[in-house]
């Protein structure tokens, strides 16, 4: 997974000119051909579907699917859930990576695979777990009915699952580049005199800003979009615990096509910003 | 076999990296290319090779034109400056590979290929090291391991892009001897690119110095050292103290026993072993103060300012023997006579 | 204890790394474990043998194994492409190989559905053409799956190509071979590694993949219904028994094969001397 999500700087990808390097023309056009078919038929067209649907039956209808209640209940959930899971699990990164890259401990290794362990299990079990630990029939299912706690399908289980989701997005990103950084630009920060906090906002931070802000867009992207988890734990109740994806899901399922592309676009509009700003950032990190 | 390149060109951009080269390397030599960077030397190899396409001119192999033949027909043996080992293969694997993918009418037999390797092995002396993978291997013996790579094809030439330029000072001393032996051996004509003029002048039976896309002098390590065609060799090669007569020098190189040229020549270059010093007995008149001295093993380099001049000039070196020098008992300090036993006029 | 003594923060970041790792990840995750603990074996084997479990762990791993199989090929030819040669519009195309990794699965499901049902614009064609319909059957499945495992087989295979060392290609030319040969036995033993992690990656990602599968796969018990789905309807009946034993049963047959796979790519680094 680490290797999926490290940054690619486009300005590297010039093809090389070296005669021995170059194939026959019709190999390259070929492989082209086969390349740009293969993108335009799995990507280009679904993008294009979702711009096209959402217009199809003109603006106004559009507009109409959007400003619903239910809708804009869903949108405000999706920010909320977005908004106290990025932050925390942000910090819970910077904090795995410090320690993890600056100090060396027994089971380093285990931690780090751990760490990864939410990217290999299935969105589905990612919110069962959590009806396991919550839900009616759960270990605190009888406690929290006796004190009239809802975690499962209302809006605290939501959180939690998108948390457990997108979990590893901050570390992942952070570890693999403060290892390669070594500590010697910290140690001269504090052989100067600065202390433990200083050095963390003065030379640590300036230095990994970039891939941060890497990780928090994945990691948001993510905390928006998801589905599976937060599909088992939400139950499904319009204007109270569907975010927008769950929105989309209830929309197609009621033949509520203009509705459901209506709300898919935005999500495909976050998408398109995400892979904009992503772009934009690995040319930053290339550029360092 | 015999090398013949005639009027090679080849531009990058708007940038001549190579200006009309012509070179014919004979049968049988052990040919330096040597140029500061950025000279065109590398470019020049990989033209020959066919790695590269010159713009303009031809290459002959054998009086072959293989101008337009592919790298891979053209039987040559390139030793790369990191070696280009194949990571994923055995050090058996790796010399193997050009008999490998021969055609299959042409391929050897997996027990000739065996004998092949073992015998070129030998011959670079790693025999022994046979199944290690190359990143499991010292800098001198992935450079070893790549010239036998290189030979197993017997090409009609060998082409070394700065064969010891990755290697540690130590090595790279052995490795020159190492080379030069195995040439004498093996008699495949061979070109090797440098940047380092002591290994172009140690290793190397013929020398041909590049500059700016051009070929500036081409002979033997003695002739281009004795000789310099030009003031770029005469200071790319070896030490030299440059005089330049406008600039007020001409006097002084008189009172140290050097009349101008009967040519229009400007600028003197002298070597440092062509300076002879004794201590001055007319102490106002002398032309030169000893200002420094270094040790250089058996020689000596003495650093020596300009009398009459400035402090700002600047210095000439001097060359002697360790035990010549310790009989003049000189001290920072004292003023020395100079005879300059020859120079190279240049404008 | 620590790598270097001056650095300052052992003590609180790793107690709150080990304190949040267990309170998001590893607390919840055990009650799976624990929860099984309670289901009898002879319970669990009766909820695994049943038929219907049994061919939804056939259709989940088989089409993601398809799915991860044609993503593998060409992802390939798309990393080579955008690392070897020029083209135009070539930022573009690398941009968007991102794209399904950025769109919520939900959507990437619906317009999958939409592009792929017999009246949509290629199921339509299909049907007309070739006379398969892809949407409701396990084809869809895989046509889901190939969308969502494109970014990990192409990300993984990218850098590996950018950083590959042209003098090697050089020198396989040097020495007589083809550029068919060239490829075979240099570039390819080369990248090898990364093509099958990317492979391992779109695998597993293709087996517990939910959101993108279920609107085209038509969900057909038997035919195309997948194992997460399954889990889901078990437990909307209220079976939480039932859910645990499939779900425990999912991660741990997932945890076995990243574990082979991460065997076989310890293999093969080693024979390629990459270890």
């Amino acid at each position: 997974m680490n290797a999926v999500t490290q940054p690619i700087n486009p300005a590297k990808l010039v093809a090389r000119q070296q005669l021995a390097l170059q194939d026959p023309d019709w190999v390259r056009w070929t492989l082209i051909a086969i390349a740009i078919g293969f993108i335009s038929l799995f990507i280009c067209l679904p993008l294009g579907l979702v711009i096209f649907q959402a217009f199809s039956k003109g603006v106004a209808a559009y507009w109409s699917a959007l400003s619903q209640d239910d809708t804009i209940a869903a949108i405000n959930l999706t920010l909320l859930t977005a908004l106290v899971t990025v932050p925390l699990n942000t910090v819970f990164g910077v904090t795995a990576a410090w320690a993890i890259t600056r100090f060396d401990f027994k089971g380093k290794s285990l931690l780090t695979t751990l760490i990864d362990l939410p990217f290999s299990v299935s969105p589905v079990i990612s919110g069962f777990i959590f009806v396991l630990l919550f839900g009616a029939e759960g270990w605190f299912g009888e406690w929290l009915i006796v004190h009239d706690i809802k975690i499962i399908f209302a809006v605290p289980g939501i959180i939690l699952a998108t948390l457990f989701i997108t979990f590893p997005f901050v570390a992942r990103q952070l570890i693999p580049l403060m290892q390669e950084m070594g500590n010697q630009e910290e140690e001269a920060a504090l052989s100067l005199g600065a202390s433990g906090w200083q050095t963390f906002w003065a030379v640590t931070i300036p230095n990994i800003k970039w891939a941060l802000l890497y990780g928090v867009l994945l990691c948001n992207a993510r905390a928006m979009g998801e589905f599976g988890a937060v599909s088992v734990v939400s139950g499904h109740i319009r204007g109270l615990t569907n975010t927008l994806p769950l929105h989309v899901e209830v929309n197609y399922n009621d033949y509520d096509v203009v509705g459901a592309f209506a709300s898919a676009s935005i999500l495909a509009g976050l998408a398109i910003v995400t892979l904009i700003l992503k772009t934009a950032l690995e040319w930053k990190q290339g550029n360092r | 076999m015999s090398i013949l390149l005639s009027d090679i060109s080849k531009n990058f951009g708007t940038f001549a990296a190579l200006d009309h080269i012509n070179l014919e390397v004979p049968e049988g030599e052990l040919v330096a290319l040597l140029g500061p960077s950025g000279c065109g030397k590398t470019t020049l190899l990989r033209i020959i090779a066919g790695l590269e396409h010159a713009d303009k001119g031809r290459v002959l192999i054998n009086e072959e034109d293989k101008t337009d033949q592919n790298v891979s027909q053209r039987g040559i043996g390139f030793v790369f400056q990191h070696y280009a080992l194949f990571r994923h293969m055995t050090v058996f694997e790796n010399v193997a590979f050009g008999l490998r993918v021969k055609p299959r009418r042409d391929r050897p037999s997996n027990d000739i290929i065996a004998k092949k390797v073992h015998a070129l092995l030998e011959l670079v002396q790693l025999d022994w090291l046979n199944d290690r993978y190359p990143d499991q291997l010292s800098g001198g013996q992935r450079q070893r391991i790549a010239l036998a790579r290189a030979l197993a094809v017997e090409p009609s030439v060998l082409l070394l892009d700065e064969p010891f330029g990755a290697l540690d000072a130590s090595v790279r001393k052995d490795l020159r001897q190492w080379l030069r032996n195995l040439h004498h051996e093996l008699n495949v004509t061979s070109i090797f690119v440098t940047h380092d003029q002591e290994e172009a002048m140690e290793v190397a039976s013929q020398v041909v110095v590049l500059n700016h896309g051009r070929i500036e002098q081409q002979g033997s390590p003695s002739d281009i050292y004795d000789h310099p065609a030009n003031a770029f060799v005469s200071r790319f090669i070896g030490q030299t103290n440059v005089f330049d007569l406008d600039k007020h020098d001409a006097d002084w190189l008189q009172t140290a026993g050097l009349l101008p040229p009967h040519s229009d020549g400007k600028i003197a270059h002298v070597r440092p072993h062509d300076i002879l010093i004794e201590k001055s007995t007319a102490d106002q008149a002398a032309p030169a103060t000893l200002k420094d001295w270094q040790h250089l093993g058996a020689l000596i380099r003495l650093e020596l300012v300009k009398n009459g001049s400035n402090g700002s000039a600047a210095p000439v070196f001097a060359e002697m023997p360790n035990d010549q020098f310790k009989q003049l008992n000189l001290n920072r300090g004292d003023k020395v006579d100079l005879k300059i036993r020859q120079a190279h006029w240049f404008h | 204890m620590s790598q270097s003594s001056v650095m300052p923060g052992f003590r609180p970041t790793i107690g709150f790394t080990l304190l949040y790792l267990g309170l998001v990840v590893l607390i919840p995750l055990s009650t799976l474990v624990f929860k099984s603990f309670e289901l009898d074996w002879n319970d669990y084997v009766h909820i695994i043998t049943n038929k219907r479990v049994i061919s939804s762990f056939r259709v989940s791993f088989s089409t993601a194994l398809v799915a991860a199989l044609i993503a593998s090929f060409f992802g390939f030819i798309v990393a080579w492409v955008l690392v070897r040669y020029s083209f135009l519009g070539k930022p573009f195309f690398h941009a968007l190989i991102d794209f399904p990794f950025a769109l919520p699965t939900a959507v990437a499901g619906i317009v999958l559905a939409t592009i792929f049902q017999p009246s949509g614009f290629l199921g339509k064609l299909l049907i007309n053409t070739l006379g398969v319909q892809v949407a409701f059957k396990p084809m869809g499945i895989v046509m889901a799956l190939i969308f969502i495992s494109i970014p990990f087989v192409v990300r993984t295979v990218e850098p590996v190509l950018l950083e590959f060392e042209s003098s090697m290609e050089e020198a396989g030319s040097s020495l007589g071979a083809t550029r068919w040969q060239v490829f075979t036995k240099i570039i390819f033993p080369n990248v090898f590694p990364a093509l099958l992690t990317g492979f391992a990656l779109a695998f597993a990602r293709g087996v517990g993949e939910y959101g993108s599968v279920i609107f085209i796969a038509g969900n057909i018990p038997y035919i195309s219904e997948i194992v997460p789905l399954l889990i889901v309807t078990k437990l909307e009946q209220f079976d939480i028994q039932g859910a645990t034993a499939i779900a425990l049963t999912m991660l741990v047959i997932s945890f076995v094969m990243l574990l082979l796979i991460n065997v076989l790519q310890y293999w093969v680094r080693k024979r390629s001397g990459q270890l």
